[in-house]
């Protein structure tokens, strides 16, 4: 067949090929004794939601919020300057390393030096989200229009250029992704309270694991709400006020002292080898084969391992999604229940999803699998269901079956390929945090390094993360130009 | 076959379709003619509504599936003679006994050799045929037809369309080619601004009467 839907297919088939060898390398058993009893009281808890149980509710609260805004601020202040410079190789390659690592793999980093204290929150969401804008802004620079710029008469300065004929062409854009992204920011910072950080995830992590599942639930509804209502509240006029009053409650403070910085360049993230005054190369390179071996082959294997089974599951619960909310079928109450569905999966963050199902699980890969898949599912679906809306199908058309295999299907699927596609470095990501729960990804390793005050170790490990995550970009991105595909939607949910 | 009466259409507050009434026998082969914007393809849309059943239909737009081939496109007329299970089989492998009707009417449409191909690499008028493929491999006694050989020049747009009018005892073609219309057709109704102001049998009709239908105010 010289068809487009050959091609699509035979990606489609590569892609299913490395998922199934992924599923039969991964662990996916069951490990708690009795998942069934543990999943009735975790479900007993979120019919019996316990709002008064957690002290200091609000002030967890206010930090959640305050590490979102203020990573947020400085995180699009940095992207936006490095973007201004995005046709230097450096800068790209630079923020592309600052995003590769995750928001938790920061915060760890940051814990280190600065403590438990405001600024390693901060620091946690502003360094890779300003890696982030750095490229959607340089991206949406490099993409807009330069006619109005060559327009202005010559000799206009650059500055004055910029901002009269460059900057207003994308400004709208730049507006709607940091609205997006301060969503993003919020259940990062949630999530930061899994290394200790006093956010919301940490009294959620509190109380799952004591078995306070009302509590549990409570927490989690409470961080719904504040998700699903952020866009009443956190207006955009409003947005520098919102700011202030974080700032002035929580100004980002660590008390650091000098030798402690010191040390911590100077002897923490030095190789252990290097540390002696009369080490030797060979030390170093046992060192390096050692940490390879044991650590960095299994802990990359095995996150690749859940990775692709993740981005197999996630394409087929997407396929089968995506018509609960498509205009296509059903009718508004059926795309009424569906958008439900789909808004609740893409609220909670796949690391809380991940850390539930591990309680009902026990920490093998299939609750990383199970949350990644419907999280990233979802979103994938919810994209791919908005653009069928946009589709208009003969009046004629057949229904049911026949409509989404002959009709709708193949029409979507180049944009579900690149939207997949797109996530997968994200899934990536996500995985490698899983380690933080428990399932033998790079971040148990590196977890388990930070814990030993092993710096040197963590760094190396999170070193080869990035290179895995850089790797997964170019061979995404590789797959997307061979098959020219473009996702039509901006990355939003 | 077709009866309306009165029949108004309002879209966006504007008036497409002012008052038609209209009746169309069965056997009658007609052609809807008039400037673009008069309503041709809303009063097909509206004649489609009262014989879904019974007519094979070739809109303009979204009629065909880029991606996939001439083949599928083509066996998609077919879908409701089918159970879903037996259609997603061919879709995913097209079986023997499918294979050879769809070829011989593509042979018919002058597309056999495209059979494989999909649609998004074919000619606008490559693509056309494929559309009228699959109207004709529905397989229905009325065709309605919205300009389904405007791609195509005029012996061949000719062959087709006459090919397309003898596989239904009933048509209502939608054309732009006055002098096609007076040879395929026997009946002539001409829009303008959403009402019908010619409506004669062809050997009534010569083509200096159609120009009415184009003058501007």
């Amino acid at each position: 067949m010289n068809t487009t839907a050959t091609r699509l297919r035979h990606t489609t088939l590569i892609l299913t090929a490395f998922g199934l060898l992924a599923f039969f390398f991964a662990d996916i058993s069951v490990t708690t004794r009795d998942p069934g009893i543990e999943l009735a009281k975790i479900g007993h808890g979120f019919l019996t939601p316990d709002f008064l149980a957690t002290e200091k509710l609000w002030q967890a609260l206010g930090y959640t919020l305050s590490f979102a805004l203020q990573g947020v601020a400085v995180g699009i202040t940095g992207g936006f300057l490095l973007a201004l410079l995005w046709r230097w190789r450096l800068v790209r390659t630079a923020s592309a390393v600052l995003r590769a690592i995750h928001e938790l793999f920061w915060g760890l980093l940051f814990l280190q030096v600065f403590g438990l204290s405001t600024l390693t929150g901060l620091l946690a969401i502003a360094v890779p989200y300003c890696g982030i804008f750095a490229k959607v802004f340089g991206e949406f620079l490099e993409e807009s229009d330069r006619a109005p710029a060559r327009a202005l008469p010559a000799g206009s300065d650059g500055f004055s250029s910029f901002w009269f004929a460059r900057l207003p062409l994308v400004w709208q854009h730049m507006k709607t992704y940091g609205a997006y992204r301060v969503e993003c920011a919020v259940r990062s910072s949630a999530i930061l309270g899994f290394i200790g950080l006093p956010t919301i995830g940490f009294h959620l992590e509190t109380a799952f694991r004591q078995g306070a599942y009302s509590t549990g639930a409570a927490l989690l509804y409470l961080f719904l709400l504040v998700i699903l209502s952020l866009r009443l509240w956190l207006r955009p006029v409003l947005l520098p006020l919102w700011l202030f009053a974080t700032l002035l409650w929580q100004p980002p403070q660590a008390s650091v002292t000098s030798g402690r910085l010191i040390r911590f360049l100077s002897e923490d993230i030095v190789p252990a080898p290097l540390r002696q005054a009369d080490w030797q190369w060979s030390e170093l390179a046992d060192w390096l084969l050692n940490l390879l071996h044991e650590q960095i082959l299994p802990g990359l294997g095995q996150t690749l391992i859940l990775g692709m089974a993740a981005l197999l599951v996630t394409g087929i619960l997407a396929l089968l999604m995506f018509p609960l909310i498509s205009s296509q079928f059903g009718h508004r109450l059926s795309r009424g229940a569906g958008h439900s569905l789909l808004v609740l999966l893409r609220t909670l963050p796949e690391f809380l999803l991940a850390f539930v199902f591990v309680l009902v699980l026990g920490p093998s890969m299939l609750p990383g699998i199970l949350a990644l898949a419907l999280h990233t599912g979802a979103i994938v679906a919810h994209l791919c269901g908005r653009f069928t809306d946009t589709l208009s199908l003969r009046v004629d058309a057949p229904g049911g079956l026949n409509r989404y295999a002959f009709e709708v299907l193949p029409r979507i699927y180049p944009n579900f390929l690149a939207f997949l596609l797109y996530r997968w470095e994200i899934i990536m990501r996500e995985t490698a945090i899983l380690g933080v729960l428990g399932i033998t990804t790079l971040g148990f390793y590196i977890d388990s390094a930070f814990s030993e005050l092993r710096v040197d170790r963590a760094l190396v490990l999170i070193g080869a993360g990035v290179m895995l995550n850089l790797a997964v970009d170019a061979i995404s991105r590789g797959l997307r130009q061979r098959l020219r595909l473009q996702h039509g939607l901006t990355d939003q949910s | 076959m077709f009866q309306l009466d009165q029949l108004s259409i309002r879209r966006q507050g504007a008036d497409i379709l002012h008052e038609i009434n209209l009746c169309i026998e069965q056997g009658e082969k007609v052609a809807l003619l008039g400037p673009s914007g008069a309503g041709k393809s809303t009063l097909l849309e509206a004649l489609r509504r009262q014989q879904s059943l019974q007519s094979a239909w070739c809109p303009q737009q979204g009629a065909l599936v880029p991606m996939l081939s001439v083949f599928h496109n083509i066996y998609m007329g077919a879908l409701d003679r089918h159970s879903a299970l037996y259609n997603l089989a061919n879709l995913i492998r097209p079986m023997k006994a499918q294979w050879q009707q769809v070829g011989q009417l593509a042979d018919e449409l002058g597309i056999a050799d495209k059979l494989r191909t999909s649609v998004d690499r074919l000619s606008g008028g490559q693509a056309q045929r494929t559309a009228l493929g699959r109207a004709l491999f529905s397989c229905r006694d009325i065709l309605l037809a919205d300009e389904p050989v405007s791609s195509l020049d005029e012996n061949q747009g000719e062959a087709l369309l006459r090919l397309a009018l003898s596989r239904h005892h009933t048509t209502v073609t939608a054309l732009h080619d006055r002098e096609l219309a007076l040879h395929c057709c026997d009946r002539i109704i001409g829009l303008k601004d959403g009402r019908i102001i010619i409506d004669s049998p062809c050997q009534d009709l010569r083509l200096q009467d159609l120009n009415e239908l184009y003058r501007r105010r």
